[in-house]
C-alpha cells in the first residue's frame, strides 16, 4: 500500500521534471527575445588588451580590511591608544602633581596619609606617605610601558636576526642548537633574579635580564620557519637568477613570517610587565623614586588586608590588567588579520 | 632505547655542568657584602682577610675547580647570613620536602583540571561552553601571575577563614596556595587540548568514526582525545618549570618554608652561597623535568622511537 503511493509520487515527479526538461526546454524560456538581447559586442580597448592578468590585492590593505571586520579588537585598540596616550600626556597637562611629591596639611604639618579616593583632590587618594595615587599610577604605566616596548624591541630585533642567521646558515646551527638547548634549560625567571641580583636594580637592568632570555625563543621559532620556506622553489628560483642572500631575506623570506612577529611582540608586553611586577615583589625591582606597576603593587600589597586600603592595590591592578589584556587580544586578533590564509574570504 | 636514554642524559649533565659554570661566573660579579653577616662594621684588611680565607680571591678557574669537587661530595658551602655557617646543603635537604609535595600537588590539580576543561572546550567548539572557558584561559594568560595570585590571597583568605601565613598541618591552607600554582597549567593544558583537539577533528579516522555512527561523545572521548593528548605531552615539561617558578613568588608570598620562599629571602638579604645553591638547585630541577616530560612522550605513543629523533622539541 505504502510502496504504491510512493511509486506514484516519484512518477509523478519524474513527468513533472521530464516536462520542463524536454518540452520546452531551456532554450524555450529566451525564444521571444530579439537577437541583441542575446549578444552584445564586446567592443575593443586598446589599453585594455595590453593588461596582464593581476589582482588588486594589497597585503597591508587585505590585513587592515580584516582586522577592522573584529569590531571587539578596533575598539579595544582605540581604547588602548587612548589610554597610552593619556599616561604621556598626563605630566604636561595642567594641575598635576609631581608623582614623588609627599602632600602636607598646612594646619597640621601632617603628611596626607592613606586618603580615601575622591578626597582634597586626591582622584585616586593617597598613599601611606602621602603621596598622589593618580600621578604615581600614571607614572608607573609610563615606566612599564617603556620597559615592555624596549624588551619588545630588542626581542625582535636580536630574536630576528639571530633567528635569520641560524635558520640561513647552515654552519651555525650547531651552534645556536646547542646554545638553545642550555638556555632552554634553565627557568628564565632565574636568569632575571640573578642579573637583577648582580647589577643594581635600575630601567636599563630590568630591560637587559627581561631581554636576554626572551630573544632566544623567537630566533627558534624564526629558525623553525626558516628552515622550512627556505628551499621552496620560489626561493630557489630568486637565488638562480642571482639574487642577494639578503634581500631574499628581507622580501621572501620575512614577510611571510610578519603575523606570527607582530603576535610575539605584542605578547611580550604583558609578560615583560608581569616580569617587572614579580621582580619588584622580590626585592630586586625599581627603587620608590620611579614609580612602576611593579613597585606600586607591591606598595599595594603591603595594605591589602586592611578593607579600607584596598584602592591602593585596585587601581594600579585595573590600570595594569587592562593594558596587558589589550595587548594580548590585539595581538591575537591582528596575526589573525596578518595571516594571509585568513585574507581569501 | 637505552642508547638514546644514555645519551640523552650524558647531554643533559654536560648542559648542567655549562650551566652551573656559568652561574658561577656571574656570581663572582656580586658585592662582596654578600659573604659577611656584619659587613658594616668591618675594617678593610678584616674584609680582604676574610675573602682570602674563603679562597674568593684565587683566580677563577681554581675556585671553578675547587667548587666543582666539594659539590661533587656534596658540599655547597656555608650560608653567611641567612644562618650563619650552617651548610647550605642542610638548609635545602631542611626546605626541600614542602616544597616537592606542593609542587607535585600543584601538577596533579592541575592535570586534573585543566584536561577536562580543554576537552569539553575541543568537545563543543564555538560554543558556550567554548567561549567561557577560552576568556579564562585568556583572563589567565594575559593578566600577570603576580597580580591575581594577591587576588587569591586577599579574597581567599577571607572565605577559607584561614590566615595568610602557611600552616602545613591544616589541610585548608594548602588550598589557597596549590590552586594559586596550578591555576596557569590549567589554562595553558586547556589552551593546547582544545587547538590539538579542533586540529585532529579535521582528520579522516575521525569522519570514519562518525560515518560509523559512533557518537560524538564517544568521537572526542575515545578518538579525538586520545590522538589529541599525545602532542600535550610535549608541554609537560616547560608546565613543570612553571610550576618551580611560580613557586617562587607563591611560597614567599604565603610564608611556606620551601626552596622558593627562600630564594627570595636570600636574594633580599644577599646571601650569596645560599642563592648559588639554590640557583644550581633549580636547574637541575629544570633539567630532570626535561629528560622525564621526553620518556613521557615515548611512553604515550607507540609510533615515536626515540632512537630516530632528531635534537627533540
Amino acid at each position: 500500500m505504502l510502496f504504491f503511493l510512493k511509486n506514484a509520487k516519484s512518477k509523478q515527479l519524474e513527468d513533472a521534471l521530464a516536462q520542463s526538461q524536454c518540452a520546452a526546454g531551456p532554450a524555450a524560456a529566451w525564444a521571444g527575445l530579439p537577437e541583441d538581447e542575446l549578444f552584445t559586442p564586446a567592443g575593443f580597448r586598446a589599453e585594455e588588451a595590453e593588461a596582464t592578468a593581476s589582482s588588486n590585492y594589497s597585503y597591508w590593505g587585505s590585513t587592515l580590511r580584516s582586522f577592522l571586520r573584529n569590531r571587539f579588537a578596533v575598539a579595544l585598540l582605540v581604547a588602548l591608544v587612548a589610554v597610552v596616550a593619556f599616561a604621556f600626556l598626563q605630566p604636561h597637562l595642567p594641575g598635576q602633581i609631581d608623582p614623588n611629591y609627599c602632600r602636607v596639611d598646612p594646619e597640621t604639618g601632617i603628611q596626607y596619609r592613606n586618603i580615601a579616593p575622591g578626597v582634597d583632590g586626591f582622584v585616586w587618594g593617597s598613599n601611606s606617605i602621602g603621596q598622589d595615587l593618580w600621578a604615581r599610577i600614571w607614572a608607573g604605566t609610563r615606566t612599564s610601558l617603556v620597559i615592555a616596548f624596549f624588551v619588545a624591541m630588542i626581542e625582535a630585533v636580536v630574536g630576528i636576526t639571530v633567528g635569520v642567521l641560524w635558520g640561513y646558515v647552515r654552519q651555525l646551527d650547531f651552534f645556536f642548537t646547542e646554545l638553545y638547548n642550555i638556555c632552554d634549560n634553565i627557568p628564565s625567571t632565574i636568569i632575571l633574579i640573578l642579573i637583577s641580583y648582580v647589577a643594581s636594580p635600575s630601567v636599563p637592568t630590568l630591560i637587559l635580564g627581561m631581554s636576554l632570555t626572551g630573544w632566544i625563543a623567537m630566533a627558534r621559532f624564526i629558525r623553525n620557519q626558516i628552515l622550512i620556506i627556505r628551499d621552496r622553489d620560489y626561493n630557489v628560483a630568486s637565488r638562480c637568477i642571482g639574487t642577494p642572500t639578503f634581500r631574499i631575506v628581507l622580501r621572501n623570506l620575512l614577510p611571510y613570517l610578519v603575523s606570527v612577529i607582530m603576535l610575539r611582540m605584542a605578547l611580550t608586553v604583558p609578560a615583560a610587565i608581569g616580569s617587572e611586577v614579580f621582580v619588584t615583589y622580590i626585592g630586586l625591582g625599581l627603587s620608590v623614586e620611579t614609580p612602576s606597576l611593579g613597585n606600586l603593587i607591591n606598595d599595594g600589597r603591603q595594605v591589602m588586608m586592611q578593607a579600607g586600603l584596598r584602592y591602593q592595590l585596585l587601581y594600579p591592578t585595573i590600570i595594569l590588567s587592562f593594558v596587558t589584556i589589550a595587548f594580548y587580544l590585539i595581538g591575537n586578533a591582528f596575526s589573525d588579520a596578518a595571516d594571509p590564509k585568513n585574507h581569501m574570504q | 632505547m637505552v642508547k638514546y636514554l644514555a645519551k640523552r642524559i650524558g647531554h643533559s649533565i654536560l648542559t648542567l655542568f655549562i650551566i652551573v659554570t656559568l652561574v658561577f661566573c656571574l656570581l663572582r660579579l656580586m658585592p662582596v657584602e654578600g659573604y659577611f653577616a656584619n659587613y658594616e662594621k668591618m675594617t678593610e684588611t678584616q674584609i680582604q682577610a676574610g675573602l682570602q680565607s674563603m679562597g674568593l680571591l684565587d683566580p677563577l678557574p681554581v675556585q671553578i675547580f675547587r667548587f666543582w669537587r666539594d659539590a661533587f661530595r656534596g658540599d655547597l658551602g656555608v650560608s653567611h647570613i641567612y644562618r650563619v655557617n650552617v651548610p647550605v646543603v642542610q638548609i635545602l635537604a631542611e626546605k626541600l620536602p614542602i616544597s616537592i609535595q606542593m609542587g607535585v600537588t600543584a601538577m596533579v590539580v592541575s592535570l586534573v583540571l585543566g584536561i577536562p576543561l580543554g576537552l569539553v572546550m575541543g568537545r563543543f567548539k564555538h560554543r558556550l561552553p567554548d567561549k567561557i572557558g577560552t576568556a579564562v584561559v585568556i583572563l589567565i594568560q594575559a593578566v600577570p601571575a603576580a597580580v591575581y595570585y594577591l587576588y587569591i590571597q586577599m579574597y581567599g583568605t577571607t572565605a577559607l577563614n584561614v590566615g595568610l601565613l602557611f600552616n602545613a598541618d591544616n589541610l585548608r591552607y594548602w588550598v589557597l596556595p596549590v590552586f594559586s600554582m596550578s591555576l596557569g597549567n590549567i589554562a595553558f593544558y586547556a589552551m593546547w587540548l582544545r587547538r590539538y583537539m579542533v586540529d585532529e577533528s579535521n582528520k579522516d579516522y575521525v569522519l570514519l568514526a562518525r560515518a560509523k555512527g559512533a557518537s560524538e561523545d564517544r568521537i572526542a572521548l575515545r578518538h579525538i582525545f586520545r590522538n589529541a593528548m599525545v602532542p600535550l605531552v610535549q608541554y609537560i615539561p616547560s608546565a613543570f618549570l612553571n610550576t618551580v617558578v611560580g613557586s617562587i613568588y607563591i611560597e614567599s608570598l604565603y610564608s611556606i618554608p620551601g626552596m622558593g620562599g627562600l630564594l627570595v629571602t636570600c636574594v633580599q638579604r644577599h646571601d650569596n652561597t645560599m642563592v648559588q645553591g639554590i640557583v644550581l638547585l633549580y636547574a637541575c630541577v629544570g633539567i630532570i623535568g626535561l629528560i622525564l616530560g621526553d620518556l613521557l612522550m615515548v611512553l604515550i605513543d607507540p609510533r615515536i622511537s626515540l632512537g630516530k629523533k632528531e635534537g627533540g622539541r
